[in-house]
């Protein structure tokens, strides 16, 4: 039977690191993936989310099972993300303006529908240009959109982790999406064939 | 329901986590406003495009970068756990500090002690009873505010000898 993962924090919290290897094995990969979502830098990612479970591991003692596992570990990693996005943010007013641009902020061109390029190449350039969407939103959507869309989680949990109402957060989705709507209309004219059929968060 | 009353509701009606009467009143809605249904329409290819970002896979190495970080920690031994934390640290300082500023204060009760008028004051305010005392006097004050710096009656001829001389010095 799976243990669930407050009996698994309440384990690690007796001493069993194996429960904690546990979930170090349920969450990495959401959680490097939320990550990179936010920080749009593979490395940072895995920086942050490491750093994640350092954090857990650390508070171990002091857990107590008052609220869900999820909501405190992506709370902690929103505020690194957030934290680490704003200092990347200041770095960069100190670069020079005659600095070459980074290859990932080059322009995306979106290839219009009569072009014959690889498709391995639209594809990836469709989701650089997503990417970009989602990056460009302000935090506090950004963070409600990817816990919403991709890590599929509830209202309640969501708002917790944003520290605001419920209402406040169906607010925040929808400007969000609508923001994302505009923004990649281009692709929403164009659908990628092998994905129809899919379409919603959960 | 309006266009801007259904917002709110029409992404919990999309994924499936409204209830009931929320779910009825966004499809009358939609039934009703064609923009509505268009937006709708696009916010479920929205999910369908925003699913095109591919998963990055952790590094082999993550679980055990996990570990080392661990193993990286300082243990906090017997003599650690004296050092108080910084923010109780913080918290005994401040209240110490309100402590001392607040025994330095003079105590209310003392203050009319502090102020209570000397033996040469009470001998004063006993020559001046016979003016205190005079109601005509105390009820036409108003009138002798209004006269000049230098008063002309010899009815309070004392004051003047604490003021600074204008005329003559």
């Amino acid at each position: 039977m799976t243990r669930s993962d407050v009996q698994l924090m309440l384990d690690v919290k007796a001493g069993d690191d194996v429960s904690f290897g546990l979930l170090l094995q349920r969450y990495r990969l959401p959680l490097v993936n939320f990550l990179y979502r936010m920080v749009r830098d593979a490395a940072t990612a895995e920086d942050l989310a490491q750093e994640t479970f350092l954090r857990v591991y650390r508070a171990r003692k002091q857990y107590s099972p008052s609220a869900k596992f999820t909501t405190w570990l992506f709370r902690i990693a929103t505020n690194l993300a957030l934290n680490s996005v704003r200092d990347n943010r200041h770095r960069q007013l100190d670069v020079s303006l005659d600095a070459p641009a980074e290859e990932d902020e080059a322009p995306v061109q979106i290839p219009a529908k009569e072009m014959r390029i690889d498709e391995h190449m639209i594809e990836r350039d469709r989701a650089q240009f997503i990417r970009r969407a989602i990056a460009a939103l302000p935090e506090k959507q950004r963070v409600a959109v990817l816990l919403h869309k991709y890590e599929e989680m509830d209202y309640v949990e969501i708002a917790k982790i944003l520290d605001c109402s419920e209402s406040a957060l169906k607010s925040l989705l929808f400007r969000a999406y609508e923001t994302l709507r505009v923004q990649l209309a281009p692709l929403l004219a164009q659908p990628v064939a092998h994905r129809a059929g899919e379409g919603r968060p959960s | 329901m309006k266009c801007e009353d259904v917002s709110n509701e029409l992404i919990a009606y999309l994924d499936r986590r409204a209830n009931s009467a929320e779910r009825q009143e966004v499809e009358e809605h939609l039934a009703a406003c064609a923009a509505c249904r268009t937006r709708a329409e696009e916010f479920r290819k929205l999910w369908t495009v925003l699913d095109e970002v591919p998963v990055l896979e952790p590094s082999a190495a993550f679980d055990a970068k996990v570990r080392e970080r661990i193993a990286g920690e300082p243990e906090r031994g017997w003599f650690a756990r004296l050092v108080p934390q910084p923010r109780f640290a913080f918290s005994v300082a401040l209240l110490a500090v309100l402590t001392v500023w607040l025994a330095g204060r003079p105590s209310e009760r003392t203050a009319p002690f502090a102020t209570a008028p000397t033996d040469e004051e009470q001998f004063q305010m006993i020559d001046h009873l016979g003016v205190l005392e005079n109601f005509d006097m105390l009820t036409k004050s108003d009138v002798l505010s209004e006269l000049p710096a230098r008063p002309q009656t010899e009815q309070a001829p004392a004051e003047d000898e604490t003021q600074p001389q204008g005329d003559g010095g």
